[in-house]
């Protein structure tokens, strides 16, 4: 059976791992290349790292960043971050990340979706999307939620999906860093009404809301993602992956004796 | 000697990544010559059956692999290019397993691709010596080969289907064993140890 998705993110500025909360306030947590070797160990599913570098030198140093992730990493990542060409998404894709996301480019630009959808398959196009809540609809945001665009949050994700789109990632901007719990009504609805896998980001603030966003009375998302609740070791992935088995959520089996055996032997 | 069969398609880097990663000598080419040297052959694959297939004829793989005598293992569309033929740009493939490759039919709540980690069982001992059934490895595919004599192992995603195929020195994974953690390099170490 398919298994929920568990997806630490992290933030990345000149090669170095932050997480914002709100957005604001960064925070460093940590070498990017230990960090994630460190989330594969404990049974992370898959891995986003968001390039926030504002120079060319920071971007430089995420390129160079990705192909180090991808000769030290055996599970799937997707990066994003900046990326405003199909051009950007290809540098990502040859220096080995798996899937690129696009955001704020893909809003100005809707084109860029399908660009790089024909060029290197739907399967590695996640399109990103923070929207808050403006007078009684959804509006989409760009730049890291300070402009508010005029899209509206569920026929840009199908707009998204008819041009070519992977997965939607979607965060809600109302609930990104409160660590109150995920839009879960939102992701029902974008998860009934789309035929692409939904990932859902921003407001974990404990297992439980983890297993709400991916139960089917829940969210009914695909994949959980969440950075500060695992960067500050809140919630253990193994503990997490546990909680979820016990009710019924279908996960990956995560690291377990057996891993280490295998890994000694090869 | 393990040669990567390189042909103008998709991403081979994190195929590379994991031989590195296992300490496994290996060459990525195109010419016969050189990979009817090797001990072992990859044939990975992104994208589309039908441009692949045209890529391999083009650079007459074609016939070299189904000539090939020593182990192969095609890997996700490279799988699918063993079996005889796939809905996807309605393309006749190199008929090494005779499996027909369709695609998911996109009924709720089966979302298409399938992508994640899913669970293999039904494993060939081969293939799969020291990986416990029930396994989870990772997918990301939209056509799928149907279960035959030559099924490896079974995965389920709104029907069950060959998530491996294996006859004789032929086999093929349909998910990416190069990005199933341990369990992905496992298997790929035991490929590696086959000798012709």
């Amino acid at each position: 059976m398919l298994a929920k998705r568990i997806i630490p993110c992290l933030d990345i500025k000149d090669g170095q791992t932050v997480k914002g909360v709100n957005f604001l306030s960064l925070k460093s947590v940590g070498d990017p290349v230990e960090l994630a070797a460190a989330y594969s160990e404990q049974g992370a599913d898959e891995l986003v790292f968001l390039d926030i570098s504002a120079t060319l030198e920071g971007r430089k140093a995420f390129a160079g960043l990705v192909e180090r992730i991808a000769m030290h990493i055996n599970i799937p990542f997707t990066v994003g971050g900046g990326i405003s060409s199909a051009e950007d998404a290809a540098v990502l894709l040859k220096a080995g990340a798996d899937k690129v996301s696009i955001n704020s480019a893909a809003v100005r630009n809707p084109a860029l979706i399908s660009d790089i959808a024909s060029r290197f398959g739907s399967q590695c196009v996640v399109v990103a999307i923070d929207a808050r809540q403006t007078g009684g609809e959804w509006r989409v945001t760009t730049h890291g939620g300070s402009r508010i665009s005029d899209k509206e949050l569920f026929s840009w994700a199908k707009e998204a999906e008819r041009l070519g789109a992977g997965e939607i990632l979607f965060t809600s901007m109302d609930h990104d860093g409160t660590c109150n719990g995920y839009a879960c009504g939102q992701y029902r609805k974008l998860s009934g009404m789309l035929g692409i896998p939904v990932i859902a980001s921003g407001g974990a603030g404990n297992a439980e809301h983890i297993a709400e966003v991916l139960s089917p009375e829940g969210g009914c998302a695909d994949a959980a993602l969440a950075a500060s609740i695992f960067h500050y070791g809140t919630v253990r992935i193994p503990d997490l992956k546990h909680l979820l088995a016990a009710r019924g959520i279908p996960v990956r089996t995560t690291a377990t004796e057996w891993d280490l055996s295998i890994k000694n032997k090869l | 000697m393990t040669g990567i069969i390189d042909y103008n398609t998709g991403n081979i880097r994190s195929v590379e990544n994991a031989l590195m990663r296992l300490g496994g000598d290996y060459v990525l080419t195109s010419d016969t010559e050189v990979l009817s040297a090797c001990d072992r052959l990859i044939l990975p694959g992104v994208g589309d059956a039908g441009y692949a297939m045209a890529q391999l004829r083009a650079c007459g793989l074609d016939s070299f692999l189904k000539s090939c005598t020593m182990p192969v293992l095609g890997i996700c569309l490279g799988m699918q290019l063993l079996c005889s033929y796939s809905e996807e740009s309605d393309t006749d493939c190199l008929g090494i397993f005779p499996n027909l490759v369709r695609r998911f039919e996109r009924s709720m709540p089966l979302k298409v691709p399938h992508v994640g980690w899913n669970d293999i069982t039904g494993l060939d001992p081969v293939l799969y010596d020291g990986v416990p059934e029930g396994s989870y490895v990772y997918f990301v595919h939209s056509y799928f080969a149907e279960i035959n004599e030559d099924t490896a192992s079974v995965t389920t995603y709104g029907i069950p289907f060959s998530s491996s195929l294996r006859k004789g020195n032929f086999m093929g994974c349909q998910f990416h064993p190069e990005k199933s953690g341990d369990v992905g390099e496992k298997i790929l170490s035991n490929f590696l140890k086959m000798e012709p």
